[in-house]
């Protein structure tokens, strides 16, 4: 694209440094070079901690203390960024910069109105009066695409669904007119079908309006769909820029190569996930034969018999009326939902945010009571009506493995203390010294070094830790592993290396897992059977490839093409 | 929101049934209250017939029920050592205390709000320090001590201020207010900031710790990346969330000074409440403290009502769950 403009946006071998406490100092990001253009979105991927976002606050003059610009320019509309001042000259936050963050559920404040949120910006910029910040505040929610945009102004961020709310949090960015907009995963913490919506949007702004967007994300299907040019980042540093079509097609540096590579795909199944780096092989497979050999002798069946079975499973939640008498709203989770999982296979229960997917992960491990209906384990009733109470053996068959490996691993406790407390409980072991033993191989099965044992939660990233929350699910001899997002708050490297340790993993012990997920190339490459849930009813189910294949019902086969992938690559599509 | 306050009433009712139920105890357990009123060379008869008097030869179940129905009908009972109605001392003691404690409250939120915020905006400026530091003295030092601090520079030595008692009252009906003569808003000061030291550096430092919550919260960031004024962000928009739990605090804290104040009142000798009450204790004076505790409910019932109305206004999201 070539204007006579100045490109909106140029940042040139930028360095962003963080003065760390013992005198050293930390480069955020090193040598980084990136041109924006009117109309041109650019995307800026990379991993967790590969400095993305600093480049982006850095742009808008909010990097986080002690942070600093150490070196290099940025332009913005031509003027040089002062990084004493925070800004460039003439150019002022909010209106010549919008911003979109990631989480359209804490980006607006709970209390006040979404009038006032987005008049505050145009009357402090544009010294709008009320009534002039009013109507331009109704014009923009039409523009964003926000229905009832009249009552909408009236009401909390409460009131809106998430996707609503990131359109409110766009229609903020946009108020007045800047040229270019910072968006850092604008779309990560939503659904597929208000992604796509999203994405949708961002495109039309900047092909109608000119708008230069810098879009921040780890999403490899979001660059291919809406993005002019893309820059891989790893570790502060550029390691790959160019056209979107000819990065993701044929990327040069290695590191881009095995980044796109793990990107799981939804259009074929492959047997394993390309990973970055070494996973834990030798003793790994070693631990895993000694983990299958323990589970033979408990009882371990993997021929394809019913292992669970859900029938006609309904969950109503209550909300309000807590006064005696009076009955509130009943709120239907989980409707009359019937599926059975057989031994030894992956089966996967995929549906968006809100469509009881999770639980009924909730009703399989007993943490919530089904309001009819039962669940089946082998010949025994675990929820529901006729319900055996849950101890010894049938406990310790179902285990589970939550999202948030932050937050389910006791950061008071050593990991050795965490892994032997199942072994303990169900008497796994004769000796402390059996139950040690145990725990080591059990850390060697995930592919961690046994001397883990000894350190803390902290001490570990989010896919090692996630790792160990798999090691203590192991550890009880489970038969059955609920997985509820077990990778979702990963990157896709770590993802790939997580998912294949399940997969290596069931392989091993004969496992059955029961994996819940919003993502539907991660289900493919995943599971055996699928499940399709939305609004808390069943819609379809089908073994893995005919469901990706020929989907039958048309929710499903809206998901699945609502997902961005790589095929569709966009600089191919438009300017070929 | 009628259905919650009709289910907080409810509540509210209980929890004064439970009250009244342990304020009777008092009157039927604590000693025996015609031996602390008898002459102590009463005969057998003469004692008998004020028990009788007393309706204390009924059975216990027709005695709560007496008891309850005289409460309702704001009858608390006659003091055993001033011979008067037990209503009338507390509602001649009320105004004192409730006028000590709304000086305190201002005070306390009054320096407390702006001194936490300027805490929370530059923490480690040479002011923060400084009230961070006072507000460790505050929060330790005990209430008499600082009384008696304060009565010996400001009454004692420099002589400016009255070091007890009320000064002159103005009585607007039952209501005798200090706030409308000079010497009654002199003795309120000395007694006030005693009584506000602790809510103060309470307040301060919640706010403080609040307000660095908020600041670093997604909305408040977004209200940078948007360009906003610093003033506007830290004082219209970031005060308002921080400003949530300290109307529950703030709420307890009347509560607690009203029902307490007792300390400060005996301190500086002022004629409210609390004066009553250890009076009310040191003369077993049963129909006094019965009284007080039921006052003490009542209130505490009256403002954990009120915060949960206030939180309602203040937070939308509440107001959605109850409609």
């Amino acid at each position: 694209m070539s204007t006579l403009q100045p490109p909106v946006l140029a940042i040139d071998n930028l360095r962003v440094e963080y003065p760390l406490a013992n005198g050293t100092t930390f480069t955020a990001v090193e040598n980084a070079s990136i041109t924006i253009g009117p109309g041109e979105i650019h995307a800026l991927v990379g991993e967790s901690g590969a400095g993305k976002t600093t480049i982006g606050n850095a742009v808008m003059g909010l990097l986080e203390k002690p942070g600093r610009i150490a070196a290099g320019t940025i332009r913005i509309g031509g003027k040089p960024f002062d990084p004493v001042a925070g800004s460039a000259e003439g150019v002022v936050l909010g209106r010549d910069i919008g911003a979109v963050f990631q989480d359209p559920m804490t980006s607006l404040n709970p209390l006040f109105t979404i009038e006032s949120q987005l008049t505050e910006t145009m009357r402090t910029h544009l010294k709008l009066d009320k009534a002039a910040a009013r109507a331009r505040a109704l014009q923009l929610l039409k523009a964003v695409g926000i229905p009832e945009p009249e009552r909408r102004l009236k009401a909390y961020p409460h009131q809106l669904s998430g996707g609503q709310r990131q359109r409110v949090v766009i229609a903020a960015a946009l108020s007045c007119d800047p040229k270019l907009v910072v968006a850092d995963e604008p779309t990560t913490a939503l659904d597929v079908s208000v992604q796509a919506q999203i994405l949708t949007l961002l495109r039309d702004l900047a092909d109608q309006r000119g708008i230069g967007i810098l879009l921040v994300t780890h999403n490899m299907g979001v660059v291919a769909q809406i993005a002019d040019r893309v820059t891989i980042m790893h570790r502060g540093k550029v390691v790959e820029t160019g056209p979107t079509a000819e990065v993701l097609r044929r990327p040069k540096a290695p590191y881009a190569k095995a980044l796109i590579g793990a990107v799981p795909r939804i259009d074929v199944r492959l047997d394993r996930f390309p990973v970055l780096g070494e996973e834990g092989k030798g003793r790994a497979a070693e631990a895993r034969a000694a983990l299958r050999a323990k589970a033979e002798r408990t009882d371990a069946t993997t021929d394809g018999t019913p292992i669970l079975a859900v029938e006609d499973l309904c969950v109503d939640y209550m909300t309000g009326g807590w006064l005696p008498g009076s009955t509130g709203h009943r709120f239907r989770a989980v409707d009359k939902v019937n599926f059975t999982v057989r031994s030894g296979e992956v089966f996967g229960l995929v549906g968006e945010s809100g469509c009881g997917k999770t639980t009924i992960a909730n009703v399989v491990s007993g943490l919530v009571r089904p309001t009819s209906g039962r669940v089946i384990y082998r010949d025994k009733v675990i929820a529901g009506e006729g319900t055996v109470r849950r101890i010894g053996p049938l406990r310790q068959a179902i285990q589970m493995i939550f999202q948030d490996p932050y937050s389910s691993l006791n950061s008071r406790l050593r990991i050795g203390s965490i892994l032997a407390e199942p072994i303990l409980f169900y008497r796994l072991a004769a000796t402390k010294a059996e139950a040690e033993r145990d725990v080591g191989q059990l850390i060697e099965a995930v592919g961690l070094e046994a001397e883990a044992a000894q350190r803390f939660p902290h001490a570990f990233s989010g896919g090692q830790r996630q790792r160990l929350s798999i090691a203590r699910a192991l550890g009880a001899r489970p038969k059955l592993i609920v997985c509820d997002e077990p990778t979702s708050s990963l990157d896709v490297s770590v993802q790939a290396q997580i998912l294949n340790l399940l997969k290596d993993l069931r392989d091993a012990t004969g496992l059955t897992l029961l994996l819940i997920s919003h993502d539907l190339a991660v289900v493919r490459q995943m599971c055996d059977r699928i499940a399709v849930m939305r609004r808390g009813a069943l819609v379809e189910e089908a073994a893995s490839e005919t469901l990706f294949t020929c989907p039958q019902h048309p929710y499903t086969k809206e998901l699945i093409s609502l997902v961005p992938t790589l095929d569709r690559i966009r600089g191919e599509t438009h300017a070929a | 929101m009628l259905k919650v306050l009709l289910s907080r009433l409810g509540q509210a009712a209980l929890v004064m049934l439970v009250v009244s139920a342990i304020s009777f105890v008092m009157f039927r357990f604590v000693g025996d209250p015609v031996s602390s009123m008898s002459r102590e060379n009463a005969s057998v008869e003469e004692k008998a017939e004020l028990r009788r008097s007393l309706g204390l030869d009924q059975p216990v179940v027709v005695q709560y029920g007496r008891f309850l129905a005289r409460t309702l009908s704001g009858d608390l009972g006659i003091s055993y050592r001033n011979q008067r109605p037990v209503t009338q001392l507390i509602a001649e003691r009320l105004p004192a205390t409730l006028e000590l404690v709304l000086v305190a409250t201002i005070l306390s939120l009054a320096l407390g709000i702006p001194l936490g915020v300027l805490c929370a905006l530059k923490p480690n400026g040479v002011a923060a320090r400084l009230v961070q530091a006072f507000s460790l003295i505050g929060i330790s030092t005990p209430t008499f001590v600082t009384g008696i601090v304060l009565i010996l520079v400001f009454a004692v030595s420099l002589g400016w201020l009255p070091s007890f008692g009320r000064g002159q009252v103005v009585d607007l009906g039952w209501w005798s207010t200090g706030f409308l003569t000079l010497s009654g808003l002199k003795a309120l000061i000395l007694p006030g900031i005693t009584l506000a030291l602790y809510q103060l550096t309470l307040i301060m430092r919640l706010v403080r710790a609040e307000m660095i919550d908020v600041l670093s919260s997604d909305y408040i960031r977004f209200a940078r990346a948007r360009g906003l004024p610093r003033r506007y962000i830290h004082f219209h928009l970031a005060l308002r969330n921080a400003l949530m739990p300290v109307i529950t605090v703030t709420g307890l804290q009347i509560g607690s000074l009203i029902a307490f104040a007792i300390v400060t009142e005996t301190v500086f000798q002022w004629p409210g409440m609390g004066l009553l009450f250890i009076q009310a204790v040191s003369f077993v004076d049963i129909p006094v403290m019965a009284a007080y505790l039921l006052f003490v409910g009542l209130l505490f019932v009256l403002i954990n009502t009120v915060v949960d109305i206030l939180y309602a206004v203040v937070d939308p999201r509440l107001r959605a769950r109850s409609a």
